[in-house]
């Protein structure tokens, strides 16, 4: 009576040597194939006097330039790809501006990969193929649907692809279908439990036995809630796009930090003022290097995460290093709903209709649902006797604010100069939500 | 026909008022009607004063957001369905009520309505053929 505990168990428990062994075949093989395919990074590569020669293993990997998402913005749309385009069978992208855009390039090796992270977590959660499994994360260029599907698919799960939203759909889906795995964001989820409550289904009533939650922060407070609500255990997934999408690293069992998947990326933490690799367990800025992606394969990648990473024996026998949920973010960089947020995307928006920069915005979680108000001061020429021309005013700005972030604000217009002015850097984000522990 | 009417844009909190009217106090501004439009964020005072000039250089002064515009002020004999009448004229015109605002004239037994219209010279020729008095810059006096 066995119960399959691994999606790859001589990966996920290969002992720590032979990670390290395996990590610094791969490494030097990727660095030899960015230096000969990417010409930014091998600039970059000459700008630091390093050569391919010169690593030849993992404790090579701090000689090597890092990337950041200014690199991936001049390189805007395929300057890192490091294969034809022909190889490729897929993209997926982040939300935003042409300018924070990201769009990440598949071959189909990247593709499988990155299920078979997302099938490990699945698998961690008690998943296999006698399991439902819901799909709520959006589907399209956001990696969090195409992710887990995939993932949901190689474990041989019976995959329900809902996609985000329709909540009375969902529910009916999951009733008639019998879901045993939520994957969504931990506020829909949340959203979820309580819509299920309205309706009078308790808990115990419903077939779900575990969830797989991530694309935005959230607290243990948080799990307890949607554990209560929806009757489960709520597992934290992360990922980014850059690096591939959810289930770079996942949760197992314990639900007490989640395993990276270190057989594909090599994580370390960095100072992110002096850029200084940390010795494991020191707080410090994630950084992330694809040792075996093809098209995209990002080497050093600053996630402007701040994390700890923990190497511990763990009771679910997985030995692959853990990370501990985000504890905040070395930029100003803001996840709302799920979606990466910027202020200088704001901030551009307004220039562009005819507003001044003097701004303020406000994030705030209510009811386990993010909310974005943005203040903006009015000027002399906006302004006219009418109520109904202001209104119309904020509902423009909150339309043009939505096209480029894909969420939809608050708009507040106020009089000028009501918005302190700070000496120096300006302080123009409150977030009052809670979330780090 | 029309007379001048200042807006000043307001915060909707406690105090926002009181301050502004400080301001047009100090100024000496003669406020000859006055009416607050307020929403869940914001309020808008409008004001018909003596000196518009005068009112607009003391708000700009102190920061505050403003504009002008013209609107229609009818008078009419203060008794039921005076009001009624007024309204009927420009609906049969044609005529679209952004806003309107209603205060009592000192001179015995007379009201006085604003309406804020896209074409004041229209509203004014409707209520002209009508056989009501509008008011003007020099008409004022009636608010004494």
């Amino acid at each position: 009576m066995s119960e399959k505990r691994y999606y790859q168990p001589e990966i996920e428990t290969m002992p720590y040597e032979e990670i390290r062994a395996l990590q610094s075949a791969k490494l030097v093989k990727q660095v030899r194939h960015i230096y000969d395919n990417v010409p930014y990074y091998r600039g970059l590569m000459e700008k630091k006097g390093v050569r391919p020669e010169d690593i030849r293993g993992i404790e090579d990997i701090s000689k090597l330039p890092f990337l950041t998402k200014d690199d991936l913005r001049d390189q805007y749309p395929d300057g890192l790809l490091a294969v034809p385009k022909s190889e490729c069978v897929r993209i997926q992208s982040t939300s935003g501006t042409t300018g924070r855009r990201v769009v990440a390039f598949y071959t189909q090796n990247d593709v499988d990969l990155w299920e078979d992270c997302c099938a490990r977590a699945i698998v961690a959660v008690g998943g296999s193929k006698e399991d439902v499994c819901q799909v709520a994360y959006g589907y399209g260029l956001f990696t969090g649907g195409p992710g887990l599907n995939g993932g949901s698919h190689k474990v041989g799960c019976l995959t329900l692809p809902m996609s985000s939203g329709n909540t009375d759909r969902q529910i009916q889906f999951m009733t008639d279908l019998g879901a045993t795995i939520l994957c969504c964001t931990p506020s829909y989820a949340a959203y979820l439990g309580e819509s299920l409550k309205e309706k009078g289904i308790a808990p115990e009533q419903n077939t779900l036995k575990a969830g797989i939650f991530g694309a935005e922060p959230w607290t243990e407070e948080m799990r307890r809630d949607i554990q209560r609500l929806l009757g489960i255990k709520a597992y934290d997934i992360y990922g980014l796009t850059e690096i591939s999408g959810p289930g770079v690293a996942f949760e197992c069992e314990e639900q007490n930090g989640m395993h990276i998947n270190e057989d594909h990326f090599f994580a370390e933490t960095i100072d992110p003022d002096t850029g200084e690799s940390l010795p494991e367990g020191e707080k410090g800025e994630l950084v992330f290097t694809c040792l075996d992606k093809d098209a995209f394969p990002m080497v050093r990648y600053r996630t402007r995460d701040i994390c700890v990473l923990k190497r511990e024996k763990c009771s679910c026998g997985r030995t692959h290093v853990k990370m501990c949920k985000p504890m905040g973010r070395s930029d100003d960089m803001l996840i709302i709903r799920g979606v990466n947020v910027f202020p200088s995307q704001i901030e551009t928006v307004l220039l562009n209709e005819g507003y001044s920069p003097n701004y303020k915005i406000e994030v705030d979680r209510v009811n386990n649902t993010d909310t974005l108000d943005i203040y903006v001061e009015l000027t002399e020429n906006q302004f006219s006797d009418t109520v109904k021309a202001i209104t119309a005013a904020e509902k423009s700005l909150a339309g043009a604010i939505k096209t480029m972030l894909g969420i939809n604000p608050a708009v507040h217009l106020v009089p000028p100069k009501s918005i302190a002015r700070s000496e120096g850097k300006a302080v123009r984000v409150t977030d009052k939500r809670k979330l780090h522990d | 026909m029309a007379i001048r009417q200042i807006s000043v844009f307001l915060e909707n909190h406690s105090g926002s008022l009181s301050a502004v009217t400080r301001v047009l106090a100090e100024a000496g501004a003669d406020m000859r009607a006055m009416a607050v439009a307020d929403t869940q964020d914001f309020g808008i005072l409008r004001l018909i004063v003596r000196d518009t000039d005068g009112a607009i250089a003391a708000l700009k002064a102190h920061g505050y957001l403003t504009s002008t515009n013209e609107v229609t002020a009818a008078v009419i004999p203060d008794e039921p369905g005076g009001l009624c009448h007024l309204v009927n004229i420009l609906a049969d015109e044609d005529v679209n009520i952004e806003y309107s605002y209603a205060f009592l004239t000192p001179e015995d037994g007379k009201a006085c309505v604003v309406f804020r219209v896209a074409d004041n010279d229209h509203a004014a020729k409707a209520f002209h053929n009508a056989g009501i008095g509008v008011l003007d810059a020099d008409g004022l006096t009636i608010l004494d």
